[in-house]
């Protein structure tokens, strides 16, 4: 049909196929006492997920681990063509709902799965472990001198009255790069329309875009950017115990804030179920821990949260499939771009 | 009578079958009509869902465009976590969604809603597809939107209310079973009303059942009444019977006597008078051996089915004395019947029979000018009537075989008598639960023979 523009073999979920190069960012093999192996594809760098590994294998020390990180876009790829892993650890919860979905996830049901919230699983196929809220990082030198504002309203306002303050300053994820950024967009642009009020104040004012959380915050911590918006709460407040973090804070907006939920899931083709199934619940023993604890990675639930989770996490389900599909992404890259790059 | 099984049991059996063939029926309906409620609940969802996507189609020049509304997926996971698919086909392309769902399914008319179950990715989804024409410039397309789900959301949902229909359908099984016994027990209480009528009768109440019965016991009670007249009837006729026969044999005894004692008169002859007696007292013997006989047979008949009345043994004392007086009178034997009101339950007849002959023994059997003391009284639960005489007494040695049939002691010659006497009493206390004393008197010489029996409980 010439009339139709037909979306061929952009969408991930449904065209893939061939072989997918899967970008391994960082890979460690914890050697154990037998032949069984577990191998564990994740977003977690290692330096977040390491003592998580070490805790398991004190507990099965017979269970070798082959830790293999990748990008979120790269990890449900993978998945997608059936690579060879047992557990599936990923902070983008709408890509693990996307392989739960078409059926590449296998059930697994245990004492802490079922002590899981209902918001924390889906249909014993994908379990949640942290809940991370989004938050926005600031320079507290470039706000010398300013009411620090509360809502998005005010943030708005403050940026729209102090142009030569914040031009080139913000930093937000670069949403056609992260799939992060991507959730926390859209999740965003549906709950307020304040989003996209944002996104044209900062379109102005040469926004600069970011693939990950990380980076955007050193930039803070430099005085590179006055303002980090929407980076990872578990990142930000790892970052800002370090001495280094003086001249940073955590913008406290209370209009409301999207919480992710970071969520494991067992690979269909797997054949270390069992294996799999233990690491998990040590995960998500972790993911129930009353206090924040030692490790980075927040719980489910922690006193510190609560603000942010009563917003609710960012639900799992089929409607997370929605901005998944390449219709809606390409229509709300389009929007975003021409709110962002107004200068460009 | 062997019981073959009770009424109420069956009756309770049958209606509990009855109410757990109507439980499982009303578990299964209940069933069947909470899947179809949860699976139309599903396909009004889906419909809605595709319904909205669908209204969110339109054309920018050439290009049929369409952002997919949130509410259209949200919505499907509002109720349960179905694993969703879809796919939205521009005249006959795929224009998103997943390509290989269900291609083959028939695509409705323009405006048309369709349902249909298929097989995807190993799953059973119900799937419903609904077709728009969209304008793209000018032309026409016809665009179908399917939106798929799992059914493992609606199937706990019927699985979970089937459960809770099980669970009130047992309870309302044990209900049935508790009020079918409770109905069973009170629809057989009429006709233990009816038993407990008949049981009441006295045995020679013989009048029919007129107490009111249901419908379904009118055979059985006419029945009864039927069997109750027999009864009557052939009661009557023995009792006759017995009169009759009595009569038969006395009356021509009686004759023959008065024509020994004529001829005993105009005989002349030691010789002849003698032989005459002996015939006058073998006749004698006869007659009181008939009567005898048939008192015997009257106890025997009446200690069959015994009257319950309330007697009091001081008026059968009385009468017995007063029967007896010119008897005793001709030996010049004195009766003193000192008594109380003590009563008994029992047949009058029976118990008069029964002091008639120990009396008549007493009489008969002391020598004139003695004194013959009949006292009754009551001791404990027993009622006693004791009966002395100055005769010669019972003699030695055990006093039982008295009461066998045709017994008669040493001191029964030139008496007459036919040794049913005692036998008779005997009996007749027996059939009253009582017994029978025969002793020597203590104070001097003669017997003494005591009826025993049970006091009327209730009365004095
Ligand atoms: N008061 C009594 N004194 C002495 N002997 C008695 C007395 N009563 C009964 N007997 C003895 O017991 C026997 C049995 O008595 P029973 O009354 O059964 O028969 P019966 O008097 O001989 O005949 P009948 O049937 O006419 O009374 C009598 O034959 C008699 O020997
Ligand atoms: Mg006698």
């Amino acid at each position: 049909m010439r009339h139709v523009m037909f979306a061929i073999g952009v969408w991930l979920g449904l065209t893939a196929s061939g072989l997918s190069a899967l970008e391994i960012e960082e890979r460690k093999r914890y050697p154990g006492t037998s032949d069984a192996i577990l191998r564990i594809l994740s977003t977690a760098d290692l330096a977040a997920f390491e003592p998580i590994i070490l805790r398991f294998q004190t507990e099965r020390p017979d269970i070798a681990i082959d830790y293999v990180v990748a990008s979120s876009a790269d990890v449900f790829a993978a998945i997608k063509d059936g690579e060879d892993f047992d557990l599936v650890i990923s902070s983008a919860m709408d890509l693990q709902f996307q392989l739960a979905n078409d059926g590449l996830a296998k059930p697994y049901i245990s004492d802490a799965t079922s002590a899981l919230p209902t918001w924390a699983r889906w249909r014993d196929l994908v379990f949640a472990f942290t809940s991370e809220p989004a938050v926005t990082v600031i320079s507290t030198a470039r706000f010398a001198g300013l009411r620090l504002p509360t809502t998005r309203q005010e943030l708005i306002a403050v940026l729209r009255e102090n142009p030569e303050r914040f031009a080139g300053a913000i930093g937000t994820y670069d949403v056609r790069v992260s799939g992060l950024g991507y959730l926390f967009a859209t999740q965003e642009a549906r709950s307020s329309d304040a989003f996209w009020r944002l996104s044209e104040v900062m379109g102005r004012l040469n926004p600069q875009l970011y693939c990950c959380s990380g980076q955007m915050i050193d930039d803070v911590s430099q005085g590179r950017l006055a303002i980090a918006y929407n980076v990872l709460g578990s990142y930000a407040a790892q970052r800002l115990e370090a001495p280094e973090a003086q001249g940073m804070q955590i913008l406290e907006l209370e209009d409301y804030a999207n919480v992710m939920l970071r969520t494991a899931l067992i690979a269909s083709t797997s054949d270390a179920e069992a294996a799999a199934g233990a690491f998990l619940d040590v995960l998500l023993r972790e993911g129930l821990r009353e206090d924040r604890g030692q490790w980075v990675l927040p719980p489910l639930r922690s006193q510190a949260d609560d603000d942010a989770l009563s917003f609710g996490p960012i639900r799992l389900g089929p409607a997370l499939m929605v901005y998944l599909d390449p219709l809606n992404r390409r229509a709300f890259v389009e929007s975003w771009e021409s709110a962002m790059e107004q200068q460009n | 009578m062997t019981p073959s099984g009770s009424i109420g049991r069956r009756l309770t059996v049958l209606l509990a079958c009855v109410a757990a063939l109507l439980s499982v029926l009303s578990w299964s309906m209940v069933s069947s009509f909470a899947r179809q409620a949860a699976e139309r609940t599903q396909d009004n969802i889906l419909a809605a869902s595709a319904t909205t996507i669908a209204e969110a189609l339109r054309s920018e020049g050439d290009e049929i465009r369409l952002e997919l509304p949130y509410a259209a997926f949200s919505m499907l996971g509002a109720i349960s976590q179905d694993r969703v698919f879809y796919h939205v086909d521009v005249d006959g392309q795929t224009l998103t969604g997943y390509s290989d769902l269900a291609p083959d399914l028939e695509t409705p008319a323009p405006g048309q809603i369709s349902f249909g179950t298929v097989t995807y990715r190993q799953a059973t989804l119900r799937m419903v597809s609904i077709t728009r024409v969209v304008l793209a410039g000018a032309d026409p397309v016809p665009v179908t939107v399917s939106v798929a789900q799992t059914r493992d959301g609606i199937s706990a949902i019927a699985t979970d209310l089937s459960r809770t229909a099980a669970l009130l359908c047992v309870a309302f099984f044990v209900l049935a079973v508790v009020l079918s016994a409770f109905v069973a027990r009170s629809s057989l209480n009429q006709l233990t009303t009816v038993a407990e009528a008949v049981a009441r009768r006295g045995p020679s109440d013989l009048r029919p059942l007129r107490d009111r019965a249901p419908t379904e016991l009118a055979p059985l009670i006419q029945s009864l009444n039927r069997f109750i007249d027999r009864l009557g009837t052939s009661l009557r006729r023995s009792e006759e019977f017995i009169t009759e026969a009595a009569h038969r044999v006395r009356t021509p005894l009686a004759t023959v006597r008065a024509q020994a004692e004529v001829a005993l008169h105009s005989a002349r002859g030691d010789e002849e008078k003698g032989r005459l007696r002996r015939m006058i007292r073998a006749i004698d013997e006869s007659s009181r051996s008939a009567g005898q006989l048939l008192d015997h047979a009257t106890v025997a008949f009446r200690a069959d089915s015994l009257a319950h009345d309330a007697i009091d043994l001081a008026v059968i004392a009385r009468t017995v004395t007063s029967a007896l007086e010119p008897t005793a009178e001709m030996k010049d034997i004195a009766i003193e019947l000192a008594s109380e009101t003590v009563i008994v339950r029992g047949d009058g007849v029976l118990l008069e029979s029964a002091l008639r002959n120990v009396v008549d023994n007493a009489i008969k059997y002391s020598s004139p000018d003695t004194t013959v003391r009949i006292g009754v009284s009551a001791d404990g639960a027993q009622a006693q009537v004791r009966v002395v005489d100055e005769g010669p007494g019972l003699g030695a040695g055990p006093f039982d075989r008295f009461t066998e049939r045709f017994h008669r002691g040493d001191n029964a010659e030139g008496v007459v008598g036919s040794g049913l006497g005692l036998t008779i009493a005997n009996e007749v206390l027996v059939a009253h639960g009582g017994h029978i004393v025969l002793a020597q008197n203590e104070e001097g010489r003669g017997a003494c023979v005591t009826l025993c029996l049970p006091l009327a409980s209730g009365l004095a």
